[in-house]
């Protein structure tokens, strides 16, 4: 246990110290809280003027999402469900970004042979590195959901805040997320095995966000619509991938098999 | 106490350590020779458990390899011989995170006592990116030592050192021979292995010769003497030769080099016979190799 501590500390203070880094830890969940906040403001204003902004919701959805409710408010509900899933690219992005730099970093500094000399098993290794990826993007990725909540309820009506907090969204956020993360971890893990560049780690991993880009596009063209059975299938796949891909990870992290094939 | 038996490393169907048997005593500074190549790294991270033997088995303080690994982790320092730190990091924070994961009880006074040894104590709020390669070098033995190891392998540890550095590290290492633990070090360095270690082994792929540095020398050339002449004369060789004691005779420009086992009883003899055929006896003087030449004529064997 003490060792997976002192390995997700000396994690953290090595990786945190790089620039890209930090962007992504930081800038990209401000961005990504900052761009439907700013919207929401914009909208406000346009409000009274413009009440063709339906036009935004593919036809397709019209009835399905926006029963009961005004065309505004139904493009208001269209909008914030979008960017609610854009959230949820920092949980792939944040982790992949870590234990690439972490784990490509360690490779080029040549700092893992003295680290596997150490009576550190190896499954307390992956479990440090793991957690230092996982904890800054699932802890990224709600703050950034309460911030989103708070700024929204400040913008929008009771019946469009009841959307935001909708068991759909809860479980993207709570479970999916954190799902998301570990798959990005042990994705990145294996790729960083194979690579000695981090960025060429970074870009690789990054094809776990492909699948989520999908689900973005898709709506926003009016393809498919986000809903419960979406999200809840999404846990599932992803949770069934994660058991997959960690037991392929901690495969790949062998003493022997880091010292003489990871090049 | 470290013991191989037959220890073998296969990597495909490149042979890097083939059936190496071994036994180095408790206490006892072990020299590791070999050119490039030869198989020492791969030996040291078989004897550290960092990768499996192919065949074979050795065992570390009574552990064995591939069964006790943990236990042999514990009680074991290395050297790696490409040191990897963690950069961005100050010194002290780099070690304190390997006595931490050594299971090191007194982190902070473990750090403090190996920083303040190797001088690197007033630099430890460095990161150690800013270090230069000897305070690397230094930082990385410290690095292996935390845990007060019985047995400590050391991996070219003096190689890119300049020669204050380099001395620096030799007297350590005396040092740490002085506290009863097994030292391991592989090395290039010759006229280093000569001053440091009990015993060498030359090893390339297979163990070539086990020895003091002194047995080696007399295994290879006996002990030879050399009479410089003023000049040399036809048939003087030949004469010494015939004398019952002398095993071999060679001349090179005016120096006549003999080799005998026994040169204090029969150098006069030998100056006796000299003075008598005429010739001028500048200075005598025994002919001592060093361990370098042993090294190069059992590389080069085969
Ligand atoms: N991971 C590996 N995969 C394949 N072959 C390897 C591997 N590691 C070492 N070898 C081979 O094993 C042999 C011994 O290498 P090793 O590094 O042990 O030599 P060395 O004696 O330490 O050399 P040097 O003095 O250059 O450090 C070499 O032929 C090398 O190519
Ligand atoms: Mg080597």
């Amino acid at each position: 246990m003490d060792k997976i501590k002192t390995i997700v500390f000396k994690e953290w203070a090595e990786v945190f110290k790089n620039r890209l880094v930090l962007f992504t830890v930081i800038f990209l969940p401000l961005i990504m809280v900052a761009l439907p906040l700013g919207t929401l403001a914009a909208m406000g204003n346009w409000n009274d003027e413009l009440s063709q902004t339906s036009n935004d919701v593919p036809d397709e959805f019209f009835g399905e999402l926006c029963e009961g409710l005004s065309e505004m408010d139904c493009a208001q509900v269209y909008m914030l469900d979008l960017f609610t899933l854009m959230l949820m690219i920092l949980p792939v992005t944040i982790p992949v970004t870590i234990a690439a730099y972490s784990i490509v970093g360690e490779k080029t500094s040549h700092s893992l042979e003295p680290l596997l000399a150490t009576p550190i098993t190896t499954g307390e290794l992956v479990m440090g590195k793991t957690i230092a990826a996982v904890i800054p993007a699932i802890a990224a990725t709600w703050l950034s959901f309460a911030i989103y909540l708070v700024g929204a309820r400040l913008m929008v009506t009771d019946t469009i805040f009841a959307y935001l907090v909708d068991p759909l969204w809860l479980i993207a956020i709570f479970v999916d997320s954190p799902l998301l993360t570990l798959m990005s971890v042990a994705i990145a893990l294996m790729v960083s095995s194979r690579v000695s560049d981090p960025r060429v780690a970074e870009q690789l991993s990054a094809v776990v966000v492909l699948p989520l880009i999908m689900l973005i596009v898709g709506q926003s063209v009016g393809f498919i619509l986000i809903d419960q059975t979406i999200i809840m299938i999404l846990g599932v796949v992803v949770g069934v991938l994660d058991v997959v891909l960690l037991y392929f990870s901690v495969k790949v992290f062998q003493r022997e098999t880091i010292l003489t094939r990871w090049k | 106490m470290i013991t191989t038996e037959n220890l073998t490393k296969r990597f495909g169907d490149n042979v890097a350590v083939d059936r190496l048997t071994l036994q180095i005593a408790e206490g006892k500074v072990f020299g590791f020779l070999g050119p490039n190549g030869a198989g020492k790294t791969t030996t040291v991270r078989m004897l550290t458990s960092l990768i499996a033997p192919t065949n074979g088995r050795a065992t570390i303080l009574g552990y064995e390899v591939g069964k006790d690994d943990q236990n042999i982790r514990r009680n074991v320092g290395i050297l790696t011989e490409t040191p990897g730190m963690y950069d961005r990091l100050t010194a002290e924070r780099n070690l304190s995170i390997y006595a931490q994961l050594y299971e090191v009880r007194d982190v902070a006074g473990q750090v403090e006592k190996y920083l303040r040894m190797l001088g690197l104590w007033e630099r430890r709020h460095d990161a150690v990116g800013t270090f230069s390669k000897g305070m690397r070098q230094k930082l990385a033995i410290a690095r292996s030592l935390l845990h007060e190891p019985r047995v400590v392998f050391l991996d070219e540890p003096t190689s890119g050192l300049d020669p204050e550095a380099a001395k620096l590290v030799r007297d350590f290492i005396a040092e740490l021979k002085g506290e009863g633990r097994t030292i391991f070090i592989c090395t290039h360095n010759l006229d280093e292995a000569d001053r440091l270690c009990d015993r060498v082994a030359v090893f390339k792929t297979q163990l070539r010769v086990v020895d003091t540095p002194q047995g080696l020398r007399k295994q290879m050339y006996g002990r030879q003497v050399v009479f410089h002449l003023a000049e040399t004369a036809v048939g003087w060789e030949t004469a010494v030769a015939n004398l019952p004691f002398i095993k071999r005779t060679q001349t090179v420009d005016n120096k006549l080099i003999l080799s005998l086992d026994d040169p204090e009883t029969h150098n006069p003899d030998i100056i006796r016979l000299l003075v008598n055929q005429g010739a001028a006896i500048q200075f005598v003087g025994e002919l001592r190799h060093s361990l370098e030449d042993v090294y190069l004529q059992l590389v080069q064997e085969r």
